[in-house]
């Protein structure tokens, strides 16, 4: 091994962090932050032009272990991450998002809220401008925050009406919440990716002003628009919000299409095959077949009692009305292979029969069908 | 120089200077009252050089600065290591002798000491040596005041009036600050007459002193000392006085970033030797402490080997005579005789016995060991033989342990001092606010270390690694015995190895690749690669630099061999 004698500053440097990044792999906090110590000089000599320099270097190191040191306490994390905001312009409203995560982690809503807040009203010149996507991620928890002061309103609100007390102002802090929480969770959504939490909470707001198209809208939005990234929830959070409503089978049956096409296993391809199977079009039922089947291709599925009961139960009808057997071959075609390894062999059987008895039924019943083929 | 009054005895106009800093007038020797106006010594206050300034230096600027040419920075920069080398047992006549008149030299030498300057540069360095002893006997070297009156009649002389002047000329020409006034200058400058002074090279000069008066120190002590912190050269301008501002491209001559490297000062040690045209060194004679001899028996003992392998080091410097004054003492500006470095040649010395006695092929040596383990337990009543085995597991486990004490000292090594390093004024905010930031973040996360950083550094010694014979451990191999690996033949004392192999067959032509071999690890046994190690981790350089010297070792004692027959098996028969 070579020994590196000529050492200058920059190296010097690069071998601290290595040995900081060993203390923190290690989760040796102490000598972490010993080493810290005698890494920070190099902010002297930042000149952020590199992809990680070292002031974002000390940002991300120091807050993991402020968050993990024991003797590290939330006031001097406070006044750390203030620091780290005051030293990057470029950061900034970065720093101030994860300081954000991070006070919402210790529980500590309010100072996130006020954090929140703190950021929204920053301007910097022309980093206004370029830092506009954290901006609205900053709108956007807030607006989360809103909604949650919103819901603690309204479970008051809730609480009072049943006990006979009527709270004109936890009425009024109650609307106003959600007049906040509404502006800025409708803009966020707005911008394909991903937003889940956003969008049920949003959709929670409108229900409970009844403002049901405007909701049907939005969750149209977020599962069908192309610009926004497949996402099985979209669909899910659609589903349900028909189901709430009473929609009609078919078009409860379109929603959860795409869902089987995204993500065939999903627990709610029962609902889907049950809705299928109940079905009067051939089509549909063909389609019920084939999602049962999908579902099952997977190891979660195994010992599923009504998705095998599901099952048994299409492949015994279709068996008995002597109509579409083919079905039944075209998926077991592409399946024999593997599925009697995979489900009927020995040992599971002799397992299924100790632990289930129900699921050994459906199971012996689909597999004398299709095996005896 | 601007005194023009006339004197008082003679009417003239020729005054010189005394000691006293009083101005006597030359003709007549009539001292006056009237003294300098402007003495400078709170600047460099080395006892024989003082600065003069032609003019009124200008007290006055905005921030309390004033003006100073680089070389007075250099000047202080050397008068701090040459204190804080007597501070570590060098002789003072260091520093007030040696040091200082190499100094002045290269003042000379390099014209920054008297005025004869070409027509673009239009500012002047106005140091002045003002002693008029010499170490050296060259009798035409004239003292300045020479040069400053041979100037004065070139017409090159400037007035309190034009020196001004063509001051600013410069700070309008020059779109980069400095705080001394010849900054960009110095940086500009053509190199190829002159000797450019950089930081590495204040430890050259520190260097060529200690060689001229033989100190025992070699030169990888003194740049480990440097990288210990006991000789100032990270943040020396921290102590430059509160007028020398530092700024703009001064950093770039003062503020070093990287530790030098062996190489790097020994090489331009020759070059400033040659440059200043010094005669020939005083001669290393074998009672000198860098006399291979010498330095064999130190790194033997450091090393922790049997004290009977320096009757074998002595014999394999007089085979090869390397023990010659001739050899190794220093004629500057001769290029035909190798330099030596004495450090690096002794520990070569000390590997080519070590393969001679135990051939270090990954085999013999174990062998050898074992067969003196066997000897050791019947043997009571004789010292105990020599057990490679055990040395090596001794010594591995101690490098291995201060390795890694000094890779982390490494790694925790602080750069930046308190003094604020700014390019330029409007920066200086910034500069300021990011140093309290730091100074915060350290204290912050210093309370979290768990521990107290020590504030002393480690005493300066010239051993690494000691070994005591008192360690009931048996630790300790200076007094064992090599008598299980020798044998006598004719009277003679001979290894019982009747091998060798050599490093590398053919020696590369330095002039080509600047090295005559090429180390690469994979190709050596361990126990080699184990020892060089050793010696480079000692040594503080690259171990292949100690390959090298091996390799010249080698093909001066197998000279013979070599020449006669391409294939041979040698031993060392006297």
């Amino acid at each position: 091994s070579s020994r590196e004698h000529k050492l200058n500053f920059k190296k010097s440097k690069e071998v601290c962090l290595s040995y900081i990044q060993d203390a923190m792999l290690q989760k040796q906090w102490k000598r972490a932050a010993e080493f810290l110590t005698f890494y920070v000089e190099s902010l002297e000599k930042d000149y952020s032009r590199e992809y990680m320099g070292p002031s974002e270097i000390i940002w991300r190191i120091g807050t993991e272990i402020l968050c993990h040191h024991s003797q590290s306490s939330m006031k001097e994390f406070n006044s750390f991450m203030e620091q780290m905001k005051t030293l990057g312009v470029k950061r900034y409203l970065k720093v101030c998002l994860e300081h954000t995560f991070r006070l919402l982690c210790n529980g500590l809503i309010d100072e996130a809220y006020q954090n929140l807040s703190l950021a929204e009203s920053w301007r910097y010149g022309e980093q206004t401008a370029i830092q506009d996507k954290e901006m609205k991620l900053i709108q956007a928890y807030r607006g989360l925050l809103d909604y949650y002061s919103w819901s603690k309103q309204k479970n008051i609100l809730l609480e009072n009406s049943q006990d006979g007390f009527e709270d004109l102002s936890v009425e009024q802090e109650m609307h106003s919440c959600f007049r906040k929480a509404a502006v800025n969770l409708k803009e966020i959504i707005k911008i394909p990716g991903v937003w889940d939490q956003f969008v049920k909470c949003y959709v929670d707001l409108l229900e409970f002003y009844g403002d049901h198209n405007e909701a049907r809208q939005v969750l149209n939005e977020y599962a069908y628009n192309s610009k926004f990234p497949a996402n099985p929830n979209a669909h899910v959070y659609l589903y349900q919000f028909l189901k709430r409503h009473g929609e009609s089978k078919k078009s409860l049956i379109s929603a959860l299409k795409i869902l089987h096409d995204i993500a065939p296993s999903h627990e709610l391809m029962i609902d889907f095959n049950t809705m299928l199977q109940k079905s009067k079009k051939r089509k549909k039922r063909r389609l019920g077949l084939e999602v049962i089947f999908a579902a099952l291709d997977y190891a979660g599925w195994k010992e599923n009692v009504k998705a095998w009961s599901c099952l048994a139960r299409q492949v015994k009808q279709i068996v008995i009305s002597e109509k579409h057997l083919d079905w039944i071959k075209v998926e077991w075609n592409s399946r024999k292979d593997w599925w009697p390894a995979f489900h009927f062999s020995r040992y599971l059987a002799k397992r299924n029969w100790q632990e289930n008895e129900s699921l050994s039924y459906e199971k012996a019943l689909v597999a004398g069908i299709l095996l005896g083929k | 120089r601007d005194f023009n009054e006339r004197c008082a005895q003679c009417s003239e106009v020729n005054w010189g200077l005394t000691d006293g800093g009083g101005f006597y007038c030359r003709s007549c020797h009539n001292v006056t009252e009237r003294a300098r106006e402007v003495v400078n010594t709170d600047f460099i206050s080395n006892t024989r050089i003082q600065t003069i300034s032609k003019g009124q230096r200008k007290q006055e600027k905005t921030d309390g600065g004033c003006e100073w040419y680089v070389c007075e920075g250099f000047q202080l920069v050397l008068k701090k290591q040459a204190e804080a080398l007597e501070a570590l047992g060098v002789c003072p006549q260091m520093k007030d002798e040696i040091l200082c008149n190499f100094w002045r030299r290269y003042l000379q030498k390099s014209k920054q000491a008297y005025c004869k300057r070409p027509a673009g540069e239009t500012v002047k360095a106005l140091s002045v040596c003002d002693s008029s002893t010499d170490v050296d006997s060259e009798p035409e070297t004239p003292s300045l005041l020479h040069f400053l009156s041979l100037s004065e009649s070139e017409g090159d002389l400037q007035t309190d009036g034009s020196f001004v002047s063509s001051t600013s000329k410069v700070s309008e020409s020059t779109s980069v600050c400095s705080g001394s006034v010849d900054g960009s200058l110095y940086l500009m400058k053509n190199q190829k007459e002159k000797l450019r002074m950089t930081m590495p090279m204040t430890l050259s000069f520190c260097y060529m002193a200690l060689l001229w008066l033989r100190e025992p120190m070699t030169l990888s002590d003194l740049l480990r000392f440097v990288v210990e912190g006991h000789i100032p050269y990270l943040n020396v301008f921290q102590h430059f006085p509160e007028q020398m501002k530092l700024c703009g491209l001064d950093l770039k001559i003062f503020c070093v970033e990287s530790w030098p490297t062996y190489e790097e000062v020994y090489t331009k040690m020759l070059e400033l030797a040659a440059f200043l045209d010094l005669p020939r060194f005083p001669d290393i004679t074998d009672s000198c402490f860098l006399h291979p001899n010498m330095l064999c028996m130190k790194y033997l003992m450091e090393a922790n080997l049997p004290d009977e392998l320096h009757n074998w080091t002595c014999r394999v410097v007089k085979k090869i005579s390397i023990g010659e004054a001739d050899f190794l003492t220093l004629v500057p500006g001769n290029k035909s005789t190798r330099k030596v470095k004495y450090d690096v040649l002794a520990a070569a010395v000390i590997v080519v016995v070590l393969k001679l006695l135990f051939l270090l092929d990954d085999h013999y040596e174990w062998l050898l060991s074992d067969f003196a383990k066997e000897r050791n337990k019947n043997n009571k009543e004789d010292g105990p033989y020599f057990e490679f085995k055990k040395w090596y597991k001794v010594i591995k486990c101690s490098l291995d342990v201060e390795q890694k004490k000094m890779d982390e000292e490494r790694a925790k090594y602080l750069w930046r001092c308190e003094k604020p390093l700014f390019y330029s004024a409007n920066k200086k905010a910034k500069v300021l606010k990011r140093r309290q930031m730091v100074v915060s973040l350290q204290n912050q996360f210093g309370k979290l270390s768990g521990s107290v950083r020590p504030a002393e550094k480690p005493n300066p010694s010239s051993f690494q690694l000691s070994w005591s014979e008192e360690n009931a451990d048996g630790s300790c191999f200076h007094g064992h015995s090599l008598k299980g690996i020798l044998q006598e033949r004719c009277g003679v004392l001979t290894a019982v190895n009747p091998d060798y192999w050599l490093c590398t067959i053919k020696l590369c032509k330095e002039k080509l690749c600047g090295h005559p071999a090429h180390y690469k690890e994979v190709d050596f046994p361990q126990s080699y690669q184990f020892v060089l190690r050793l010696f480079s981790f000692l040594l503080r350089i690259y171990p292949s630099y100690i390959h090298d010297e091996v390799c010249l070792i080698e093909h001066k004692l197998f000279n013979k061999k070599l020449c006669k027959k391409p294939k041979f098996n040698p031993g060392l028969r006297k």
